[in-house]
């Protein structure tokens, strides 16, 4: 059995005639990392809402861990781990209050707590920051704490909504190591992104969202296999030569704003025919297609609103 | 597997609280919050009190009459601002009740939670100016120590008024019209003088007001002037604070469910 299964899920708000999701349906396996991608607005926060029985679907049917989260949400929320976009931590208490308190909301005891927190704190790297007002610590320092928050319960399944969004490089690759950490003892985990890298990086499975429908879903390399050739050939060209270019080279190409996306499975190949039709762009990149080039041929035509 | 915690998780918003305030003890907090009462006690009660002398009608002293007046003043202001300056911040800025939404704690347990919380803030208050209206010599009953629950009934009321209009708020400045609202309450229902001195009509629209209830209450118990009437007072505390706290619930549900 699936840990979820969504069909024909909707939501809409009371009260405007906005749909932000409009009919989506996905399964997600024990274990596996599994990914919502797609530009602002496309859907995502409100699935995930769903998904931690926060809110309410407005259509089509929604199983989470078997049971339906509408009559079960309370059940269900104590069996799941939530890191929100926004960290909400709480400010007024220190680090390792955060988690001790947090655990309490749960139903945990304190015994239990002042054990488990020191060892989410190690988890978190924050062990030496116990004592500290969160206020003080960094945006990286700051998700770190409230991944160890949602992990006060061991959740099942952990929802993660755009966890590297606003951090360093360093940070990221700090926090995903950490996701690998939980992935690899069987946590089961759900995220939103908007970096490709991350969806790459991180999950097993993926769907791309837009206008609140589900765009595609498969492996990172499927969606790339589906979509795009093997290989994309990025050429610059001075503003306003765009498009006459992509006329005269012909093929499978993709005008972005600044740049032409020329898809072929030998790159190369088309450089040499751009450079004999006497193209001259001004920089010329062969590289292998990835998920970005799947995410803007799927998405990128509603990017100009 | 941990059992979800009953009512809501109400006692656990307290114990959040609490926790919060750990480094102000109960005194340090009383202190605080009996300062502004024992102003007006020193400056109506006693000084403008050596003026009037003894109230006409009514055989205490100014000062008695005062107290137990500003008791019930001071737990309606403790409970009300624990509901709307402090929830408020924590509701739009810190963002603490949404990062309970994702816990087993019920929108229903955050609201009875901080009522709860408030109440017992306001306890802390009454039981401190009570103190210090003992030591002035004030108190003429022993019926006084029953106008601490009083008052806790009317940090009810206020309490679940201060989460409703926290609900509403649409920022700090919304807070001024409750202001707007609360010193003239304070200042006209009766606290400094009895509700007779007053025409037919300006009589009847304090009688409405919550306050002029639990002062009633209030100074009741305290001048061990019992009747009936205290009764239909503690009543309309009661329902007032019944309806507040139904408006806030389903004020909180909408709110947290968007």
């Amino acid at each position: 059995m699936a840990l979820i299964e969504a069909e024909r899920l909707e939501k809409r708000y009371p009260g405007t005639d906005f749909t932000a999701v409009a009919g989506i349906g996905f399964q997600v396996e024990r274990g596996e990392a599994f990914g919502f991608l797609g530009p602002n607005g496309a859907g995502k926060s409100s699935t995930m809402r769903m998904l931690a029985c926060v809110s309410q679907p407005s259509g089509g049917s929604l199983r989470i861990l078997g049971e339906n989260p509408v009559t079960h949400g309370r059940a269900l929320r104590a069996r799941l781990g939530v890191v929100p976009q926004d960290d909400a931590l709480d400010l007024q208490l220190t680090v390792r209050e955060n988690l001790i308190v947090y655990g309490l909301y749960f139903g945990l005891s304190l015994k239990h707590m002042r054990a488990k927190s020191t060892e989410l704190l190690e988890f978190a790297q924050l062990a030496d920051k116990a004592g500290e007002r969160v206020e003080h610590l960094s945006g990286g320092m700051r998700r770190r704490l409230t991944i160890a928050r949602s992990l006060v319960n061991d959740p099942e399944i952990l929802l993660l909504d755009e966890p590297t969004t606003g951090l360093d490089p360093q940070a990221r690759h700090i926090l995903w190591d950490r996701l690998f950490r939980l992935k690899s003892v069987g946590v089961t985990l759900i995220l939103t992104t908007h970096y490709m890298d991350e969806a790459e990086q991180l999950c097993d499975r993926l769907v791309i969202m837009d206008k609140g429908l589900i765009a595609d879903e498969g492996t990172p390399r499927e969606l790339i296999d589906r979509h795009v050739t093997r290989e994309v050939l990025e050429l610059r060209f001075p503003p306003g030569e765009q498009e006459q270019a992509a006329e005269k080279l012909g093929g499978d190409v993709e005008i972005l704003p600044d740049r032409l996306l020329c898809y072929a499975d030998d790159g190369d190949a088309v450089l040499a025919r751009a450079t004999e039709l006497g193209l001259r762009p001004l920089t010329a990149l062969v590289r292998r297609a990835t998920l970005e080039d799947v995410f803007l041929r799927l998405t990128g035509r509603s990017l100009t609103d | 597997m941990s059992r979800l915690p009953a009512a809501g998780g109400a006692q656990l918003v307290v114990l959040r609280n609490v926790w919060v305030h750990k480094g102000g003890t109960p005194w340090t907090m009383a202190l605080f919050s009996v300062y502004e009462p024992v102003l007006y006690l020193l400056a109506m009660g006693v000084g403008v009190g050596a003026l009037v002398g003894d109230v006409p009608g009514i055989d205490v002293p100014y000062a008695a009459f005062v107290a137990p007046a500003l008791l019930a003043a001071a737990m309606m202001n403790s409970a009300l601002e624990e509901t709307t300056n402090t929830v408020y911040g924590k509701l739009k800025f810190d963002r603490y009740y949404h990062s309970l939404l994702v816990t087993p704690i019920t929108v229903r347990g955050m609201v009875a939670g901080e009522l709860l919380w408030a109440a017992a803030r306001a306890l802390v208050t009454g039981v401190g100016f009570l103190a210090v209206i003992a030591a002035f010599g004030l108190v003429r009953s022993p019926w006084a120590v029953l106008a601490v629950p009083a008052g806790l009934l009317t940090a009810f009321a206020f309490g679940a008024f201060g989460l409703a209009a926290a609900g509403y708020a649409r920022g700090w400045h919304s807070f001024q019209y409750v202001q707007l609202v609360m010193l003239p309450m304070f200042l006209f229902a009766t606290t400094f003088y009895p509700v007779t001195v007053y025409t037919e009509w300006v009589r009847a629209l304090v009688e409405a007001l919550p306050l002029y209830h639990a002062i009633e209450l209030s100074r009741g118990l305290a001048l061990g002037e019992l009747g009936p009437g205290l009764l239909l007072n503690a009543a309309y505390l009661l329902v007032f604070g019944g309806v507040m706290l139904a408006v806030a619930q389903s004020r909180w549900a909408t709110l947290m469910a968007r």
